[in-house]
This record gives structure tokens, sequence and C-alpha cells, in this order.
């Protein structure tokens, strides 16, 4: 709280540098998502505190952001197409365009020079720049665009619900050049991309099974697996679509959720081919690795939130199951992986748990959260 | 029509009045809010859309309520549009239905 009223206090003061005053860094902050007030809560992990709040960021249902390479900046993805510049030393907006009438996620470059917004209506990309959100390509799509990650080379690579088609856009030069990476396969839902930056993995709703895309071969193209997971069981419904963006990549295997089952499949890296299988309490959304440990932390669709579990990638057993709360829906680890932060929407808050002890650390008090960004994900490729 | 919007504004205002003879005060608040959060999650928290159709009532254009109830209740096949049967009792569908035909736009 010191900070932050420091921090204010010094925006205050024209002509105050920063660069005299060194009083705030950014690196152990934080935003979470208070999507019913279209609002975003300012975290320190450090302080496991509340440090301030921005509001008027409109509709934050499955609302998403990225960071600025350095730290300063959040770019929020609201599901009504608002892209918002948030600066994390002011807590005030400093950009907002409605670039979309509905949009579900975004990525920045790996320059930080670009940021692309995936939409649903129109369908398309829309790529801006970073620092005045002016935009600089408008690229259409046949459809809802879903899973757009950022690739080295000021590339982006997303895919497309309605046709099942992959697109690879190159913003490099003065023009940008979008190749069509083919057909992959019926209503992909999310994608991501391995955290070496190697595959790309699309999951897909309108059939079993999930394509792969070698981004280091020349002539990247789709190759499908687990084709056939689950097929002995009826399938349930699905309450909420898994998310990929925290695909666990862990032991030589991607653990992938099934959709329509109350499983995780854990596949070899390196053949495609499915290990094993792990049942767990519900229709898992995200599956997230906890940093420099073999664990994965996943939570549940509804109505089965109220949980998280925890599974060894070694042996493919739970080892854990947690209760933080009423709709548990999002999961964020500190980045060396001693702590994890769980929202718990229907509880109206943040709980925090050592990742050794399963003790709870701390709670913070939080307006419908979801999800949950350290801004130390400004380094990681892929987000 | 009117009949049936009272109520339900009543219940919108938490008053002591269950917004069909079947639902609860209590059951009605639980439903406004899996509206609001789960069925937002795909169809907007403003249900103007997203994965899923927009459900503004401008959107449902006084769609018949039965019809909607039974969508909600069995879902679209080979859509990403799941059967709430197993979470929902018709009369709660049908009460979701009417609550989206008659919800006020923000
Ligand atoms: C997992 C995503 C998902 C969830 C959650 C979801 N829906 Fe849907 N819903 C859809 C999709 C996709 C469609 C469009 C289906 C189609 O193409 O016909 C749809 C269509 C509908 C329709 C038909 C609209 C029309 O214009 O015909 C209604 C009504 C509806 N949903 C109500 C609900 C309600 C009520 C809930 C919550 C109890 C809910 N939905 C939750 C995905 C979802």
């Amino acid at each position: 709280m010191k900070r932050f009223l420091a921090a204010a206090a010094l925006a205050l003061l024209p002509g105050f540098g920063f660069s005299e005053t060194p009083c705030c860094a950014t690196g152990d902050l934080g935003l979470i998502i208070e999507r019913a007030t279209g609002s975003l809560l300012v975290v320190d992990r450090s302080d496991r505190a509340a440090i301030g709040r921005v509001e008027g960021l409109g509709d934050l249902s499955h609302a998403s952001m990225t960071y600025s390479p350095d730290e300063r900046f959040a770019y929020v993805f609201g599901r009504d197409g608002g892209l918002t510049k948030v600066d994390m030393l002011t807590h005030e907006i400093v950009a907002r365009t409605i670039q979309a009438g509905n949009s579900i996620g975004g990525a920045i470059s790996d320059d930080g020079k670009l940021v692309a917004v995936s939409n649903y209506t129109p369908g398309g990309v829309k790529v801006f720049d970073a620092d005045t959100l002016a935009l600089v390509a408008d690229i259409p799509a046949p459809g809802k665009t879903i899973g757009l990650a950022d690739l080295p080379g000021r590339r982006f690579i997303w895919a497309v619900w309605d046709s099942g088609e992959a697109y690879l856009g190159d913003f490099s030069g003065a023009e940008p050049v979008i190749t069509n990476l083919g057909h992959i396969g019926k209503n992909p839902f999310d994608a991501v991309v391995t955290d070496d930056a190697h595959t790309y993995l699309i999951g897909l709703f309108g059939e079993k099974g999930v394509t792969a895309i070698d981004l280091w071969d020349d002539t990247p193209k789709p190759t499908r697996f687990l084709n056939d997971y689950g097929k002995d069981k009826e399938d349930m419904p699905v309450y909420k679509m898994p998310h990929l963006q925290g695909w666990a990549f862990t032991e030589g295997q991607f653990v992938l959720p099934a959709v329509g089952q109350y499983d995780l499949l854990w596949v070899n890296r390196e053949t495609l081919e499915q290990v094993a299988t792990t049942p767990v309490h519900g229709q898992p959304v995200f599956i997230i690795a906890q940093p420099a440990s073999p664990y994965v932390w996943v939570n549940f669709a509804t109505p089965r939130n109220g949980v998280v579990q925890v599974v060894d990638s070694r042996t493919h057993q739970v080892v854990k199951t947690l209760e933080p709360g009423k709709a548990v829906l999002h999961m964020e680890f500190a980045p060396r992986g001693a702590e994890v932060w769980v929202s718990v929407r229907d509880e109206n808050k943040i709980v925090i748990y050592d990742t050794r002890t399963f003790e709870k650390k701390a709670e913070i008090a939080a307006q419908a959260p979801s999800g949950i960004f350290f801004t130390a994900r400004a380094h990681q490729p892929g987000l | 029509m009117r009949d049936i919007l009272a109520p339900l504004i009543l219940a919108a205002l938490c008053l002591p009045q269950p917004a069909t003879a079947e639902i609860g005060k209590d059951r009605a608040t639980e439903l406004e809010h899996m509206v609001i959060q789960d069925c937002g999650s795909c169809h907007g928290l403003t249900m103007r859309g997203g994965l899923g159709s927009p459900l503004t009532p401008a959107a449902l254009d006084g769609a018949d309520p039965d019809a909607l109830a039974s969508i909600i209740l069995d879902g679209v096949p080979d859509t990403a549009m799941p059967p709430w049967r197993p979470l929902l009792t018709e009369e709660e569908a049908l009460w979701i239905a009417i609550y989206l035909l008659n919800r006020e736009q923000d």
C-alpha cells in the first residue's frame, strides 16, 4: 500500500522522472480480472496484497491480458471487443479502443511492438501498435478466431473455429504475409504454443482429437493425434470450454484435457502417442504445470468447480485435492513455483497456497475474480 | 405476458415473491447468478454473445419461452450448447427462458 501511495504521489508531480527515483518496480506485481464489475485488481505478489484497482474496462468475461517487455503496461482483451492499455505503476488506463464487437484474447509480438487481438464478430485478427494502440493491420477470417499466440520474429499464429483452419501471420516486413496452414479439424476451441515454440497444439471440440503443427518445420503442416480417446465411454456435457493457455508440458509429455470426459490425457511429446489417462474430479478447464516441479494443477468446469487437484506427471496419480471454495476459475503460479494463487469467483476471494505444504498462506478480497496474471508473463513466449 | 413479467421484475428486485409458482426466491437468485456467470462464459456476461449466440431480448426476438426452455434442457446437438437437464428442472429452464426474454438491457 505504501508503495502504491508513493507512486500516486509521484505521478502528481510534473517532471519528476521515475528514473531519478526508482521507487517502483513492477516485477512482482500482477492484475486480477474482476469480471462482473469490469475492473482489475492490482496485486503485489511479495506482499500478498491488493494495492489498487483499475475501473472502467467493460465486459471482462473471458478476458485475458499480456504484458509489455518492461512489465510497465498490461494490454487487456475484453469480451466486448475492448483493448485497454493499463499502466502498472499509476494504475491508470493510458489507452483504450473498442476494436471489434466481440473478442476473445490476444498476444504481444516477441519484440513488444505489436499487440494482436483475436475477434469473434467480425471474425479475424487485428494488429495494433503497442505504444499508441493505432491499428496496423486488419486480417479478416472466415469465422471466430481462437488460440492466437506469438511466435519468434514478429509472427502470430491463430485458428478459426468455424472453418477449422490455422493461419500464420508474419508482421516483420512492410506488409503482413499470411499463410494458411491447412485444415486442422472441426471446431478448434483453443490452441497453445509449447514453451519452446516448437509445436502449436490445437484442441478440437467438433470431433475427437488434437492437432499438432511443427513450427520448426520449413513448411509447417497439421498432424492429428489422440483421435479416439475415451471412445469406450459416453461423452458428458461440456459446461465450460477447456482453456489451453496453461496446457502443461512436463516430463517429456503434453498433458491435455479430455473434452466431455473427466480425464487428463498424457501424450509423449516426441511420438504423440497417448501414454496414460488420469481420472479426475470433473471436466478439466485449466491444466497448469507448477514451475520447477513434476506437478500439474487442474481446475474444473461448473458445476464441479469447487475443487483443485494436483497430479504427479511421473506417476499420473492425483496427489492432492484442495477445496478453495465455490467456483474456482483460475490459478497462477509465482514464477519459481513456491506459491499458487487461486481465484474463487463465488466467494469473492483469491486464496494463496504454499505449493510444497499446501498450507493456505493468505486470502485477498476481490470482486468475482477470474484470471490472475503476474507480470513475469512478459518474458514467456506464448503468453 | 404481463402476468409473467410482473413477478419476474419483483424477483429481480429481490422482493420475497417467487418468479413463478414453482421457484422460490433463493433459487431464483441462484438461477440469475448461473445465467450471468455460467451461461455468460459462452454467451457473454451481458448476453451479447461469444462462442454462443447472443441471448439479448432483441436477439431472441420474442421467441417462444417453451421452445427456448427445451433448447436449454436438451442443448443443440453438434454445437457447443450443452444440455442443462442434469442441472435444471423444466420449471427452472422455463424461468430462465422468461428471464432472458425480459432482461433489462444495460
Ligand atoms: C459451452 C458453451 C455454452 C454454454 C456454457 C451455454 N451455451 Fe447456450 N449456446 C451455445 C452455442 C454455441 C449456441 C448456438 C448453437 C447453434 O449454433 O445453434 C447456444 C445457443 C443457445 C440458445 C439458442 C439461441 C437461439 O437464438 O436459438 C439458448 C436459448 C441458449 N444457448 C441458452 C443458454 C443458457 C440459458 C445457458 C446457461 C444455462 C447456456 N446457453 C450456456 C453455447 C453455450
